[in-house]
């Protein structure tokens, strides 16, 4: 039995300053998401084997050129939905359903302060994921053109619209529909939204609709740049930014916290 | 010392679709330990979510350490510490980890390698917190309402379905808490808990306070006690009873088997050993029942199970 020295406990309350609250929260967060197998799977091995797998093997017909110049930017978009739609809405979906984001609206830090240290979780993990599959790609013969500011300015938005997405899913459906929704939309803006399948394969009508959906927005904006050098792809930025402003807002305007 | 109540609560209602769990509750709550007690449903944590600063009142005025939990919240945040019914935690965190990151959160942390070696979470190593048995769990959760040193510790069922070792070590918190100056409002189901540890308690029922004092005042208030004695059959009762202070009553409930009811204290007893003296009466078997705070709980809110 220990004994405690008188005064141990005396109430010296504070919060540390928002930039190490929001730094903390945002290393945690990303030590969580890097822990997770499931989550790992979802964000490193499935695009890493999609990658490797299509651009080695004839299986799908990705038009004149090399493949890997086709598939490369596809999988970038890929790896940014996996984590900021699909990773971020079942780990905030469960967060939510575990009282982890009501405890810590208790805290000194501010809930806004959270979501910023969620966005920096998901653009440091983004990072590792950009590095990874670019190195691969290279390794394949992947020849990138284009600005890569422009490359960079459509990850940033597409991140702005998948966190959106993502969070409105995590903050107003159960855990459980989360994680089966998620996981659902995925599979099918990977085979619908233009990553690994060129979007000229589906039959007109449905290939414009397809063409509004984020992920086809962001993997045929990266293939303009990456792929023909295009400068700006005012149409993929545009939608991009819709689904951006409108998935923040409705997130921001439904988000439950417990 | 401080001048305005720790926690002050007017009137306050708070309503899910049609159903009322606060319903025009007050409660002023003062420096120490207060145990609020009720049933389940009556309301214990809406009141205390309420103050926490997670619901909004329907109507009535809540103030905790003088702000408004909801308006003024980070203003309040980093004075108050808070415990969850359950979870808190992610999954996948490790013990130490997470209460390392809520300590980062504050300005002046306890140490935290003491505070997980009094809990006896230091065994806990590199299990995730899903894989925690659930005392390990609560003791977690107790360990991040107190590590940024707040005025003020919510804790709610601190103790549910722990071992008795585990739930002496909260006590003895509790009181460490209390010693050193910090205030505790915890909600309980067990009564010698609120016994032990309170300073006051609040009884709670159909979200209202329905009594509040003191465990002693709420003991001797309200529910009354008796005393028993066995001695020959058919004494003269209506004897006894004039002996007696005006406000007891005294019966023999069975042959050679007595019961006073009343106020018992030191000179009630000493008044019954002296006149069965006089009378030449052994009283065998002689039996004092004080009220507990379960008493007092069953006797308020009735001892019918709900729903």
């Amino acid at each position: 039995m220990t004994t405690t020295v008188p005064g141990t406990y005396t109430p010296k309350p504070g919060g540390s300053g928002l930039p190490r609250m929001i730094a903390a929260q945002a290393v945690l967060e990303t030590r969580m998401l890097l822990r997770n197998g499931e989550q790992l799977l979802l964000t490193v091995v499935i695009p890493t084997l999609l990658l490797v797998l299509f651009s080695s093997v004839d299986v799908v017909d990705t038009g004149a050129g090399k493949a890997v110049d086709f598939l490369a930017p596809g999988i970038l978009a890929l790896a940014v939905m996996s984590t900021a739609f699909t990773g971020q809405a079942i780990a905030t979906g469960f967060e939510r359903r575990y009282g982890v984001l009501k405890r810590l609206a208790s805290s000194p830090l501010p809930r806004w302060g959270l979501m910023t240290a969620k966005t920096a979780s998901v653009l440091v993990t983004e990072i590792l994921q950009v590095l990874l599959v670019t190195v691969i790609a290279l390794a394949l013969g992947w020849s990138p053109h284009g600005n890569p500011l422009t490359v960079l300015l459509l990850l940033v938005l597409g991140t702005a619209a998948f966190s959106g997405l993502g969070l409105l899913m995590a903050g107003t459906l159960k855990a459980e529909a989360t994680l089966a929704a998620a996981n659902l939309v995925f599979l099918l803006l990977l085979v619908g939204g233009g990553v690994i399948v060129p979007l000229e394969k589906f039959p007109s009508g449905v290939r414009e609709v397809l063409g509004l959906l984020p992920i086809s927005a962001l993997s045929d904006g990266l293939r303009e740049v990456l792929r023909h050098g295009a400068g700006l792809p005012w149409a993929d930025l545009g939608i991009l930014t819709v689904w951006g402003v409108v998935g923040l807002a409705a997130a921001g305007r439904f988000f439950r916290w417990e | 010392m401080r001048s305005e109540p720790v926690v002050q609560v007017r009137s306050l209602v708070k309503r899910y679709g049609t159903k009322t769990a606060v319903d025009g509750l007050d409660l002023t709550v003062e420096a120490g330990v207060t145990a609020v007690l009720g049933p389940n449903g009556a309301g214990k944590t809406t009141t205390v979510e309420t103050c926490e600063g997670y619901l909004r009142p329907d109507s009535g005025t809540v103030r905790v350490l003088g702000l408004d939990p909801v308006r003024q919240a980070a203003e309040l945040r980093p004075r108050i510490g808070v415990m969850l019914q359950s979870g808190g935690v992610y999954s996948g965190a490790r013990a130490d980890e997470m209460l390392r990151h809520v300590a980062k959160l504050h300005a002046h942390p306890l140490d935290v390698d003491a505070l997980v070696e009094r809990l006896g979470l230091g065994s806990c190593g590199r299990t995730t917190y899903r894989r925690l048995s659930g005392g390990q769990q609560q003791r977690l959760a107790l360990a991040m309402a107190v590590v940024g040193r707040p005025e003020l510790v919510f804790l709610d069922e601190p103790t549910a379905g722990l071992d008795p070792q585990a739930r002496r070590a909260t006590w003895d918190l509790v009181r460490d808490l209390r010693s050193d100056g910090v205030c505790v409002i915890l909600t309980t189901h067990h009564m010698d808990e609120a016994e032990q540890l309170a300073d006051d308690v609040a009884i709670i029922d159909a979200g209202k306070v329905i009594a509040h004092g003191s465990p002693e005042e709420l003991c001797r208030g309200g529910a009354e006690n008796t005393l028993r004695f066995t001695g020959r059959p058919g004494l003269d009762v209506a004897s006894l009873l004039k002996a007696l202070p005006a406000d007891c009553t005294a019966a023999e409930l069975t042959p050679g088997s007595y019961r006073v009811v009343g106020k018992v204290d030191p000179q009630l007893l000493a008044t019954v050993t002296s006149w069965c003296a006089q009378h030449g009466v052994m009283p065998d078997r002689i039996s004092v029942e004080r009220h507990t705070l379960e008493d007092v709980f069953l006797e308020l809110t009735g001892k019918e199970l709900r729903s």
